[in-house]
């Protein structure tokens, strides 16, 4: 049966003590500050967040408030967890949210300093909470085709090289989690950006509005108190789908363009 | 018995002259109605993106920071539709005919061919989207085949087909709240529905971030809060994922129907600790390429390499040797449990099979392999530790989907009028089994094709904007939220959430999970009421109510799954007969497979609420199989 502890056989567990520093911060506008918390006995096959479950079952027990953090699916794809683990956004594994890293990539006696997401784009909510609904007025600013329900054409009627879907493919993986805004040290969002317009801009069915679309949401993402790109790369060294840079340079030219034919 | 409202005339027919007979709600009227949309999963993100579209005015809500990630986004390998793109044989009927049978013959067949003729519309919408699936050299799309079907009608983006189509929906959705025409409430749970004079006037929230619990008022409210999974604890579902909307307005009159009927799915990661918070699905598709099979030697420890061609145990491809590895997952499920319980499952615990790649990886090459699955086999080592590229998986069956759901007409509208059910949240297509890449055809055409019609019908017969929030119901209704919060927030007994939660789910699966009997059961109906009357005196729920407090939503929803696992339970009970994901050990062939019981089961059993711990009354709806005949599913 699934729930039991597995009976009578011989598990090899591995478990390690680590020291947390936690940012606990009780709202938006309450200062926030470092708590220091043990995590003793962790089985290195936890994942983070289930570390983070165990040590705030041991708080409540005490009679303390639980760390607040966002996670949902904790299989890597909703993009709602998300935390900086010692400088790194999502922790030190590549190409990995932190519900997806594992304790066995920690040793005994480490300290983790865990703090959230800081960008003036996502206020902190509470503790590791923040408020990313900035991403979804950008979508909302361009992120789409404007095409209503009932008036597509037949599905093949529209080929696509394989080559543009696969890049295509590539950019719309993204998540929107925001560990790229959170690896910036411009606390940009234009690798959300650049994966949404280049995503559309490969494909026939988002050529027509590509030029309204980048420009509509450059200019939200300005709004909303992101940053500029200045070509560091720690964007997509943090990205947990590992989208490539290269949707930036195309964004950027799309960009270009629309201006000079606007 | 209750009425399904299914049209008039042959099966091929009905949608088409339904459509053309239902009443029509004015294009300049239709600002004037107001319509809530609960959850942004694909069916309640594509439902407000094509309301909107059509002019009605909608007020979005879900629990999560943003629409874009409610579950339908972890969906792994692919949407079915009947193109018969590959030439292969496949129709409307063939994908009907599969989705009845699949269903063990327990759904509306008027329902499901209905969502075969739509499915073809939903392919075309998402490409115009722009969801990048995955296509041949000629640039056209691409297919492959899934569980319970021999034709290959799936179409997918890599291992992340839910994800590129909840995006998708999603982008329709956020195309109307930026012209204003959608109000969107995230972070709002909705805690109630509020009926005035039978008819559903709707909902009371609480925002999650401030604590404040408000009113508001809709001619016709939407579910589509998705399944309850999540009463076993340990699923595939993710963490928020519950039965609070679903069973709040089932406590409010909404009928629930066949909450027995849920989907354990074959292919997941096995379970290795008991801090354990979730189970993590490795997709159907896998079982294209990948052979299932257990050592033939009880007890043997040799590593999978180890063991020679001739001590292995291909059980699916012996017993099934027409559909393989490829039978429906209630099959596949059961017969990896029946090995285990023999003694032959692999891994530490010996609750796990292997899902063996070496073949296709001789046959195809890994780049192949890499180039079809690459983000899965990744996942698994991330979890695991362990690469699928060089050992076989290890798996095992974990809860993935319900379906079972509140009742619903052919129209989607529940028995309560005004409140309509969508997606994985309404019983209506699936029967007892939902076959693989079925789901998210489903909650979209939900969405998109069937709801946005319908819908319609309905509010053409009601004057807009009767509703207001100043109505007593609304005021009773806001305070019973608030007093249940409040109760919740000062017992301050010794036990977390999440250790009720866990003693739940580990009872509903022993008793309840992949085979069900008789004592077990009625075991099962004497401990839940002990457990949730312990709850309510020991339950720890620390923090208040004016700010976020992850606590407190999960002790509200625990509470709920603490009551409506009864309801469950009691469904199982009844059901004296197996079929797809609902096995009852007294009932089975000679051969161990699903023994149905269509003289005296052939219905659905939708169960109304007399109170918590009272025993609900059970109304049926018979199922008239006009086109297909019931027959004894055979995958051999």
């Amino acid at each position: 049966m699934p729930h039991d502890p597995l009976p009578n056989l011989i598990i090899m567990t591995k478990t390690i003590t680590l020291t947390l520093k936690v940012w606990r911060q009780k709202s938006k506008s309450e200062k926030g500050k470092f708590e220091v918390y043990k995590a003793d006995n962790i089985d290195t096959d936890m994942s983070f967040l289930e570390m983070l479950d165990v040590v705030n079952e041991k708080l409540t027990k005490e009679g303390k408030e639980p760390i607040a953090f966002d996670h949902d699916c904790r299989e890597g794809i909703c993009g709602a967890c998300g935390a900086v683990v010692n400088g790194q956004p999502h922790g030190p594994l590549d190409a990995t949210t932190l519900c997806q890293l594992h304790m066995r990539n920690f040793k005994t006696g480490q300290t983790l300093v865990i703090e959230p997401w800081r960008a003036k784009g996502f206020p902190i909510v509470r503790d590791l909470v923040v408020d990313r609904s900035s991403f979804d007025r950008i979508m909302a600013a361009g992120g789409f085709v404007s095409v209503k329900t009932g008036s597509a054409p037949e599905a093949n009627s529209i080929a696509v090289a394989k080559k543009n879907a696969e890049l295509a493919m590539d950019a719309a993986q993204c998540i929107g989690c925001g560990a790229c805004v959170a690896a910036c040290p411009n606390a940009s969002a234009m690798l959300f950006v650049g994966a949404k317009v280049s995503q559309l801009s490969l494909l026939p069915q988002g050529k027509i509005e590509s030029k309204e679309r980048v420009l509509k949401m450059v200019k939200k993402m300005d709004e909303e108190g992101f940053g500029n790109c200045s070509n560091e790369y720690e964007c997509e060294a943090a990205c947990p789908k590992s989208i490539s840079v290269t949707n930036i340079a195309r964004m950027n030219k799309e960009f270009r363009q629309a201006e000079v034919d606007s | 018995m209750l009425d399904s409202k299914i049209p008039e005339g042959p099966l091929k027919e009905k949608w088409t002259k339904h459509k053309s007979k239902i009443k029509l709600v004015n294009p300049a009227n239709k600002r004037k109605y107001h319509v809530i949309v609960v959850g942004t999963g694909l069916a309640g993100a594509s439902a407000a993106a094509s309301l909107s579209e059509l002019g009605y005015n909608v007020h979005v809500f879900c629990i999560q920071d943003s629409p874009r990630r409610a579950h339908s986004i972890a969906a792994q390998g692919g949407i079915n539709a009947a193109k018969n793109y590959p030439n292969d044989g496949d129709s409307i009927y063939r994908l009907f005919y599969d989705t009845v049978k699949g269903g063990d013959f327990r759904s509306r067949e008027a329902n499901v061919y209905r969502l075969a003729e739509v499915s073809n519309c939903i392919i075309d919408q998402c490409v115009a989207q722009g969801v990048p699936f995955a296509r041949e050299y000629s640039g056209y799309l691409d297919n492959r085949s899934f569980g319970g079907a021999q034709v290959s009608r799936t179409f997918y983006a890599r291992g992340q087909t839910g994800q590129q189509l909840l995006l998708g929906a999603y982008s329709a959705l956020m195309k109307e709240v930026g012209k204003g025409a959608i109000k969107l409430y995230p972070r709002t749970e909705m805690l109630d529905l509020v009926i005035a004079d039978g008819v559903a006037r709707g909902i009371i929230t609480r925002n999650l971030v401030t604590g404040k619990v408000e009113r508001f008022a809709a001619d016709a409210v939407v579910l589509a809060t998705g399944g309850y999974g999540n009463v076993f604890y340990l699923s595939t579902n993710a963490k928020a994922c519950n039965v609070t909307a679903s069973w709040r307005a089932h406590k409010k009159g909404a009928l629930f129907a066949n909450p027995c009927y849920t989907q354990i799915h074959p292919t997941c990661i096995p379970v290795h600790g008991d801090y354990q918070s979730k189970l993590t699905l490795m997709s159907e598709s896998l079982r294209n390429d990948g052979r299932v099979w257990v050592p033939k030697k009880k007890g043997d420890t040799r590593q999978a390499s180890q063991i020679p061609e001739d001590e292995r145990d291909y059980y699916l491809e012996r017993k099934y040797p027409s559909f393989g590895n490829l039978v429906p997952r209630d099959l596949a499920s059961r017969n990896a449990k029946l090995v285990c319980d023999e003694g032959k499952g692999v891994g530490a615990t010996g609750q796990a099979v292997y899902l063996d790649f070496a073949d296709a990886i001789k046959r195809l090459g890994a780049d192949k392999l890499k180039e079809r699955y690459e983000n899965l086999f990744e996942m698994y080592e991330r979890i695991s530790g362990v690469s699928a590229y060089k050992e076989p998986m290890m798996i095992y069956p974990a809860v993935h989907y319900t379906m079972g759901g509140l009742w619903v007409d052919y129209n989607l509208m529940s028995n309560l009028p005004g409140l309509f059910v969508i997606g994985e949240a309404n019983f209506s297509d699936h029967g007892a089994n939902r076959l693989g890449a079925s789901a998210l055809m489903q909650g979209l055409a939900d969405g998109y094709f069937v709801l946005p019609y319908t819908i319609g019908d309905y509010l053409a017969g009601v004057k807009s904007g009767q509703t207001k929030t100043d109505l007593p119901e609304f005021a009773e209704a806001e305070k019973q939220v608030k007093e249940k919060t409040d109760r919740l927030l000062s017992i301050k007994g010794k036990k977390t959430v999440d250790e009720f939660h866990r003693e739940l789910g580990k009872l509903v699966w022993d008793k309840c999970g992949m085979a069900r009997n008789d004592a077990g059961l009625k075991e099962a109906l004497k401990r839940i009421p002990e457990i949730r009357d312990e709850f309510w005196k020991n339950v720890n729920v620390p923090g208040s109510g004016t700010d976020l407090n992850q606590s407190l939503e999960r002790a509200g929803r625990v509470a709920d799954f603490l009551e409506f696992s009864e309801t469950l339970v009691r469904d199982a009970l009844h059901r004296r007969e197996s079929c797809g994901g609902h096995f009852r050990e007294e009932f089975q062939t000679p051969e161990g497979e699903a023994l149905r019981d269509d003289n005296n089961f052939c219905y659905v059993g939708a169960w109304q609420f007399q109170g918590v711990g009272n025993e609900p009354t059970l109304h049926k709806e018979a199922l008239n199989f006009e086109e297909v005949h019931l027959a004894q599913r055979n995958y051999k």
